[in-house]
């Protein structure tokens, strides 16, 4: 008996090691370890020990089917992972053939330029102000201290719904400013961006409807270095750090002092090149204090609060954001171009 | 505003070049546009002499010239001009020389002839018969005819042997600044900008003509509130001839035409002190006497140009006892035009009121030099030098004698403004700490007059725009300069940013419509009224009730729109013309309807959908709109059929609503619609409001819990009549069940074998589902038999 079990032992080891599927082994298993299998047939025989032999023969029979079992697991978790990689192996697929298409719609890059505006202005604790676009002259001009006579409210310039020049389309987003002192409390700190219309021609450069950003802040002590400490700012958030400014002198009836800025041209460095026509430098933005007259309209004691205020384009933004060189891009909205961004 | 550096230079010396100087002044705050240089074209043209000169062998017009040009030998040079003689000075254009126009000039045969250059007219220079009246026209310039011309070299570069080479600044001058529309206004400035003195003149008048000027002339003022002052003088014997070069020049390149020196001198004038002058003949004021008076209603008058007008009794005239002779402030009359035979001339240089210029110009639409300036507003204090110095410059080119005296007529009283000069204030406003000896300093640079007491200055009468402390802040701050300011953050108490309810909605809308595939678009406001027309809207829609622009730039910009539509299709169409194979756009525009506050316009704001191509059809744009609703927690939503609105496909159109709330309106745009546009690919667009879309976004969610029971599902199929809609199905399915149902999801439509003509079997997927238990086959079977039995009630709906 112990010569059977031993015999047992090395034939199904070895019948074990040189299985090739999983039905052979399944036929090995019933074969070796089945009810009506060898080893069960051997330990029929127990019966016939003495009770002297029997424990021996009981735990060498017991070894015996551990180690068949053992035998067994590891013969067919080796199967598995022969299938495994067969099956893996005829799964492959060729990656180089293109995703499936998923359409992702695109931000106009105007919208994103001015969304990086308003994240901006919203850090330094800024509020977003939306008004009408068409306008009463009151507070498109005389609110912002251009009377009767000044150029842009001529009818060349302008857009006007009715003969006494009453109803425009706004020419800037200046009333916005009026609005806010008129409904807000103090101290104010806006931005409003919207739509505006000049009676200029369509070509690379102008546009009857282009788009604008306003931005007033309303305080105490307020002073003209905070005015440009805030749009440096901007300009760095904008273009990035170290980005070159300069601020020169201008005239807008609404603000006093007032002035333009400046970004020094990123093409040449400010040496002078075709994109900033020779000048070194690219107008970014038109500033200034507010006027007293025009806090004063507004029942705002100028003695005790002062403020600035800016108005910038978004289209030459935009423009200068992405490197587009034609205005009429930005209206022509042609897929092949909003897809680019 | 064009400025010579050389006339410049007569009043203040100031020889930096041309760039260091435009952004010099540009700091200090008169803005240059750009430089040039006159003459910058020309390279490589000399002055040279005709030393010989022989006919062309090969040729019986052409000659063969050796010309001197201060070189060791004699170039050939061959000509086919036939006014050049021997020992002539002539302009000489050398090998590789360049002209106007970007010609080229180089040396080679003509004729079998060597020819080192070309000899060259005035016009070859750029220059015209006004620059040089006196030389010839169809030849080569011969320069040793001009008397003017003296001090010539041979080999000198022409430009400068002709006077073609001023330097010239073009200045963008603001509205605030009239001043500075003339050489002595920017001369203030350069002067103060370099910190260099500035050389003003007293004009002297000699006088001394026959005759006493208030016996020759008078003036009346009937309009004296237009008026404020009015000064002439006169000039007797008057010889009508070219202004001398050195005046022609200056005019050039402040780039006004020389006329003749009368002429001239009123342009010099006008130039150098701001101040529009006129000069009209004598003999055609009749009876002596000039009145400025408003224009009749109807009155006529025909101006220098030649063009007639009718007045009206907003337009100001000079006029004499019996008729106009001049638009006041904006162009003289013919009839009292200076000719070559005139001999006694008044010169005005009178002061009107801006706002009457400006609207006459306007009405007239011939705004011209002088009205641009009157309109801005001039400087009375002006007109008295100005006349005066037009007299000494008649003096000067000998053009006439001036009668001694002037008519002067002041109808204003000049109070000169004093302000407080407040340091403290002005640093607190602009955050300096400039010191009260440096904003004097700078006051003082720009004529303000600082006396004994140092807490007052006096403005400049030419300074309108200095009223108040903000507007001498500005004059300090230009000078101490807008880059010397510090750079600081703002103190002051915290104000918190961020974006409102309604912006954070507009922000979601934008994010879910590009989510689902649609890109951005920016269209204009304005479009043309035939717009309604393409869209198929009736005649007498009451949408088409739009804001009219009265001044439009053209018919197609002329309206506001009461709808987005026709701009989606412009772009639709525009993508479909470029073939672009697929569109799927967005905008969240606005649309502006009449009756706001105050007459303004309700302009409410439209999300609007357009796509064509990649799959687009009715039920994908669906499925976009329900995923937006989903999004926002819209409750309650339906769609129904649509066939009234015009501009859609009668049959594949719906009105989207949530609960009592009609969102708006989508589906295929009507073939007709996008026919009107040129194509026939089927269009789908939606038009959702914006506001409704603010009062259906429901609530922020609230966790519910996940379900602890499981689902039973049930397949179900039914037969019913054509007509009758899913919508209804999914209704009758509600209603018939009793609480258990999740879901009933439609998953096939069928029509063919096996189901009756004019009938369809429709299959749905219900989910049924207890929150406290699991269900039982015999509960769900139950609901499905009330399902069932509710279908065929409502519906004549069959299992099939």
């Amino acid at each position: 008996m112990k010569e059977q079990l031993a015999k047992i032992r090395t034939e199904a080891l070895s019948a074990f090691e040189s299985v090739r599927d999983s039905a052979a082994l399944d036929e090995l298993r019933v074969k070796y370890l089945g009810k009506k299998g060898e080893l069960t047939a051997v330990l029929k025989q127990m019966g016939k020990l003495s009770a002297e032999e029997r424990p021996a023969m009981g735990q060498l029979a017991n070894e015996v089917r551990a180690a068949l079992e053992s035998a067994l697991d590891a013969a067919s978790h080796k199967l598995e992972e022969a299938a495994m990689e067969l099956k893996l192996k005829a799964e492959t697929v060729d990656v180089t053939i293109p995703g499936k298409s998923v359409q992702v719609g695109r931000r106009h890059p105007m919208n994103t330029a001015l969304e990086e505006i308003k994240d901006i202005f919203i850090g330094m604790g800024f509020t977003v102000l939306d008004g009408p676009e068409i306008e009463l002259a009151e507070l498109n001009f005389d609110r912002l201290n251009a009377e009767e006579g000044h150029p842009s409210r001529d009818w060349s310039d302008t857009f006007y719904f009715d003969e006494d020049s009453r109803v425009m389309l706004r020419s800037q987003t200046s009333p916005m400013q009026v609005r806010a002192m008129d409904s807000m409390e103090l101290p104010i700190r806006i931005i409003a961006p919207g739509r505006v219309y000049r009676k200029d021609e369509v070509d690379a450069t102008h546009s009857p409807m282009f788009h604008q950003v306003e931005g007033m802040v309303i305080d105490k002590n307020i002073t003209m270095a905070d005015l440009k400490g805030t749009l440096n700012t901007l300009a760095e958030q904008l273009f990035g750090q170290g980005t070159v400014t300069r601020f020169r002198p201008h005239h807008f009836p609404f603000t006093e002092p007032s002035c333009e800025m400046d970004v020094q041209c990123h093409k040449c460095g400010g040496a002078g090149c075709p994109t900033c026509k020779g000048e070194g430098w690219i107008e970014l933005l038109g500033a200034g204090m507010i006027h007293p007259r025009v806090l004063e309209m507004a029942g705002i004691d100028p003695d005790e609060w002062s403020g600035w205020a800016f108005g910038m384009g978004l289209e030459r933004t935009a423009l200068r954001r992405f490197k587009i060189d034609d205005l009429r891009l930005i209206f022509e909205n042609d897929i092949r171009f909003l897809e680019q961004f | 505003m064009n400025l010579s550096r050389k006339w410049l230079n007569e009043f203040v010396k100031i020889d930096t070049p041309d760039r260091e100087f435009a952004e010099a002044m540009t700091l200090s705050g008169s803005k240059v546009e750009g430089t040039s240089i006159e003459g910058g074209e020309i390279s490589n043209v000399v002055v040279g002499q005709v030393r010989s000169l022989v006919r062309h062998p090969n040729s019986d017009h052409m000659w063969i010239c050796q010309v001197d040009v201060g070189q060791a030998e004699p170039l050939q040079i061959v000509t086919g001009a036939q006014n050049v003689k021997e020992n002539d000075l002539v302009p000489v254009a050398l090998h590789k020389s360049t002209l106007p126009g970007g010609k080229k000039i180089e040396k080679g045969k003509l004729r079998g002839e060597v020819s080192n250059g070309m000899l060259c007219s005035f016009a070859e220079l750029g220059l015209d018969q006004r620059d040089f009246p006196t030389a010839y026209a169809d030849g080569i310039w011969i320069l040793s005819d001009d008397p003017e011309l003296t001090g010539l070299t041979l080999g000198q570069d022409i430009r400068e042997a002709v006077g073609l080479d001023d330097h010239v600044v073009e200045f963008e001058i603001t509205p605030n600044r009239p001043d500075c529309l003339s050489v002595i206004g920017l001369a203030r400035e350069a002067a103060a900008t370099f910190d260099k003195p500035l050389a003003l003149h007293t004009p002297e008048v000699k006088g001394g003509a026959d005759g006493v000027l208030t016996d020759l002339l008078d003036v009346e003022t009937p309009a004296a509130d237009l008026v404020p002052r009015y000064t002439a003088r006169m000039v007797r014997n008057v010889k009508i001839a070219p202004s001398p070069k050195w005046m022609r020049e200056r005019l050039r390149a402040m780039g006004v035409r020389p006329i003749n020196n009368i002429v001239d001198i009123t342009n010099y004038v006008m130039l150098e002190y701001g101040q529009p002058m006129h000069a009209f003949d004598y003999r055609y004021v009749n009876g002596g006497k000039i009145i400025v008076r408003r224009a009749e209603e109807g009155e006529a008058l025909t101006t220098l140009d030649g063009k007639e007008h009718r007045l009206t009794a907003n337009h100001l005239v000079i006029a004499d006892e019996g008729r106009a002779v001049g638009l006041a402030g904006i162009m003289g009359g013919l009839n009292s035009e200076i000719v070559d035979d005139t001999t006694d001339v008044v010169f005005e240089s009178a002061c009107f009121d801006g706002t009457c210029i400006r609207k006459g110009a306007l009405a007239l639409g011939m705004r011209t030099e002088a009205s641009a300036k009157f309109e801005k507003g001039l400087d009375p204090m002006n007109t008295l030098p100005a006349v005066n110095r037009a007299c000494e410059l008649v003096e000067l080119l000998g053009a006439g004698e001036v009668v001694d005296g002037c008519i002067d007529i002041l109808n204003f009283v000049l109070h000169p403004v004093e302000l407080p000069v407040e340091p403290d204030k002005i640093n607190a406003l602009l955050g300096t700490d400039v010191s009260r000896e440096e904003m004097l300093s700078i006051l003082k640079k720009l004529d303000f007059l600082v006396e004994e007491n140092p807490d007052v200055v006096t403005v400049p009468s030419w300074r309108g725009d200095v009223r108040r402390m903000a507007d001498l802040a500005e004059e300090v701050a230009r000078f101490h300069g807008y880059n010397n300011i510090p750079n600081t953050l703002m103190r002051g108490q915290t104000t918190q940013g961020g974006y409102s309810v309604v912006q954070k909605l507009e922000n979601r809308l934008g994010e879910l419509c590009r989510a689902c595939g649609y890109s951005e678009i920016i269209t204009y406001s304005f479009i043309s009224p035939s717009y309604y027309d393409k869209i198929l809207w009736p005649e007498d829609d009451f949408r088409r009730n739009s804001f009219k622009i009265l001044n439009p730039l053209g018919e197609d910009t002329s309206i506001m729109r009461t709808t987005t539509l026709p701009s989606m299709l412009e772009i639709l169409t525009r993508n479909c013309n470029y073939r672009n194979k697929s569109a799927w756009l967005y905008e969240l525009g606005r649309i502006y309807q009449p009756g706001g506050e105050e007459g303004l316009a309700n302009e409410t704001k439209i999300l609007t959908l357009g796509a064509y191509g990649n799959g687009m059809d009715f039920f994908t744009m669906k499925g976009t709109i329900e995923a937006i609703l989903r999004d926002t927690r819209a409750k309650d939503i339906r769609f129904e059929p649509c066939a009234e609105d015009h501009s859609y496909h009668p049959g594949r159109c719906a009105e989207v609503w949530s609960g009592d709330n009609c969102i708006g309106v989508f589906g295929q745009v009507h073939p007709q619609a996008a026919q009107n546009y040129g194509v026939d690919v089927e269009l789908y667009c939606a038009e959702l409001s914006f506001d409704v879309l603010l009062v259906t976004h429901g609530a922020d969610p609230e966790y519910a819990p996940l379900p602890k029971f499981p689902a039973v599902t049930r397949d179900i199929a039914v037969v019913c009549d054509e007509a009758v809609t899913v919508g209804a199905l999914e209704a009758a399915i509600r209603k018939g069940a009793k609480g258990l149902l999740k879901d009933a999801a439609l998953f096939d439509i069928y029509r063919g074998k096996g189901v009756a003509e004019g009938k369809k079997s429709v299959a749905f997927n219900l989910t049924l589902r207890a929150d406290d238990r699991s269900l039982t086959g015999e509960e769900a079977d139950a609901d499905v038999k009330s399902i069932l039995e509710t279908l065929e009630k409502d519906c004549g709906a069959v299992l099939r």
